[in-house]
């Protein structure tokens, strides 16, 4: 087999700029993590919802597709704290198994629910961004792609700052550190937890709204982001934010160059190969685990 | 100030603490003394609202303090050092710092509060810029201690800050209560190190087994024969 450089090229490029948007579905997640040691099993059915949000927007609404920014963001932060306060806050602190059992039997009700509403199609949107290219010598960038990217590297940076910089941002790192001490400098810690929840489910509205554009929808879409998010985690360092980015441009990378040089069948091997790996060599993450 | 009475707390069927009064005036420091697992954290707890008393009331400047949750006792200007340095480890001593900073009140002095503390602890001042779990043991107390400064706290609990720390540092310890005593600064002081902390305090309890079993000015506890024989080895 040979594999001519311009093919190697695109898929570098176009694995970093898928990269950056599995950075923040999996920013989210990580944060969740991070706070209050729960990994949400539904995340890729939220991501799900989302994307639903956005295609009817678009695709009925004739939204522009970034536009939906105002509506998926907010709903989602809205859809994380309701089924935070309703399902997952009565069981923190509870068995992990319990919590699993509850966040995977979350995301089968969502599927369902968007199988009895939406049935199985597969949804695509066309809008005016969708055929849109640039081309650098014999590569070509997508421009919804790049958009998505831009987007993505730009609510990552402003949830980094956020968590840094801000007063409450970091009450949430503090919660996070030592739950008791927080409490006792006045943090309402139930408080950060909802927030938190909605902030990690938020961002998941943004990147939904950056992918209507060239992602398809479906009621099982949140099957493989959901996946791929617990792989960046994992591979990031749990609850390892910056670690979280740099293994979200890994897996997009692994995805991406994986697909041009494995045949079809086969290229997801690679993700989940590296996945395999990482759990066996290095179970910390490539950058070793964090409280948020 | 602050007015425990006849608190119980029970941990499910176990009672840690049996009607439990005490008082602690402004401007006093109260030291409450007691073996290992004698109840003095869980009483510390109870105060800061952290955990729910099965019976009595606790009143704080007049307060009742036994509905509010942990940070709104907090918010009332309530602070504890907490046994064994509780630190947020991963963020800077600045940033633990601001942390003790962050209730509402304490917020609008915040930046003046700061410099009263790298004062006090030049220290935390050198390291400001260090991750909080890279300082020594003594440090982190200090930043402990100032942490709960940054919350111009009305009134300060100290659970066994000297627990642990080397000689040097203990005494350095008490020589900061010593100081915030010097500036009017209420302070409940629970402590194993008896002898040091009689001679701090004006006023001390001593607790067995979840009960107050001896009151008065910490000179008398110091002299009296039950205190020498159970904590002194005298
Ligand atoms: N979380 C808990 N659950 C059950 N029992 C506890 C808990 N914390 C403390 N206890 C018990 O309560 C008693 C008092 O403990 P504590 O308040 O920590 O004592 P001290 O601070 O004086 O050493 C001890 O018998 C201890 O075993
Ligand atoms: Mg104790």
């Amino acid at each position: 087999m040979t594999f001519s450089p311009e093919l190697i090229a695109q898929s570098i490029i176009t694995g970093i700029m898928i990269g950056g948007v599995f950075a923040l579905i999996s920013v989210g997640l990580s944060l969740i993590w991070g706070v209050m040691r729960i990994i949400n099993f539904a995340h890729g059915e939220f991501l799900m919802v989302a994307m639903y949000i956005a295609y009817f927007l678009v695709a009925r609404g004739g939204w522009d597709p970034y536009a939906t920014l105002l509506v998926t963001t907010p709903a989602l932060f809205l859809l994380g704290a309701l089924i935070f306060r309703g399902t997952i806050r009565p069981i923190l602190g509870h068995p992990s198994m319990n919590q699993i059992m509850l966040t995977v039997g979350l995301s089968l009700i969502l599927q369902n629910l968007a199988l009895v509403f939406f049935k199985a199609d597969v949804l695509t949107t066309r809008t005016e961004y969708t055929r849109m290219i640039l081309s650098i010598g014999p590569v070509i960038i997508r421009v919804p792609q790049l958009i998505a990217f831009i987007g993505s590297a730009l609510t990552a940076f402003l949830l980094y700052w956020y968590l840094q910089r801000t007063d409450t941002g970091r009450a949430i790192r503090a919660a996070a550190q030592n739950k008791q001490a927080a409490t006792l400098m006045g943090v309402d810690v139930q408080r950060i937890y909802l927030l938190a929840f909605g902030i990690g489910s938020a961002t998941l509205g943004v990147a939904a709204s950056l992918m209507i554009s060239f992602y398809y929808t479906s009621p099982t879409v949140g099957l493989f982001f959901g996946l791929i998010a617990y792989v960046v985690v994992v591979l990031g360092g749990l609850g390892n934010f910056l670690g979280t980015l740099v293994a979200g441009l890994i897996i997009g990378l692994t995805e991406s160059v994986g697909a041009a040089i494995l045949p079809g069948s086969l290229s997801r091997v690679l993700t989940f190969a590296l996945f395999i790996l990482v759990l066996l060599f290095r179970p910390q993450g490539l950058f070793g685990g964090k409280r948020a | 100030m602050l007015d425990v009475q006849q608190v119980s707390v029970h941990y499910g069927a176990f009672q840690a603490l049996h009607e439990v009064s005490l008082q602690v005036p402004a401007g006093k420091v109260v030291s409450l003394v007691g073996a290992n697992g004698a109840g003095k954290t869980t009483l510390i707890n109870t105060i800061s609202g952290l955990l729910k008393p099965s019976g009595g009331a606790i009143f704080f400047e007049g307060q009742d303090l036994t509905r509010l949750s942990g940070h709104q006792v907090a918010g009332l200007g309530l602070a504890q050092i907490p046994e064994g340095r509780k630190i947020f480890p991963e963020m800077t001593v600045y940033e633990n710092l601001l942390m003790g900073g962050y209730s509402a009140q304490a917020r609008k002095l915040r930046s003046q509060t700061l410099e009263e503390v790298y004062t006090l602890f030049p220290r935390l001042r050198d390291r400001h810029k260090q991750l909080a779990r890279t300082l020594s043991g003594g440090e982190q107390q200090m930043l402990v201690i100032g942490r709960a400064l940054m919350m111009r706290p009305k009134l300060m609990m100290f659970d066994e800050p000297s627990l642990g720390l080397a000689p040097l540092m203990v005494k350095a310890v008490f020589e900061v209560v010593v100081q915030l005593k010097a500036r009017g600064m209420t302070i409940l002081l629970v402590e194993q190190n008896v002898r040091q902390s009689l001679r701090v305090a004006d006023y001390a309890y001593v607790l067995e087994s979840g009960q107050i079993v001896l009151e008065g000015e910490s000179r008398a506890v110091l002299e009296n024969e039950h205190t020498r024989r159970a904590f002194l080895g005298l």
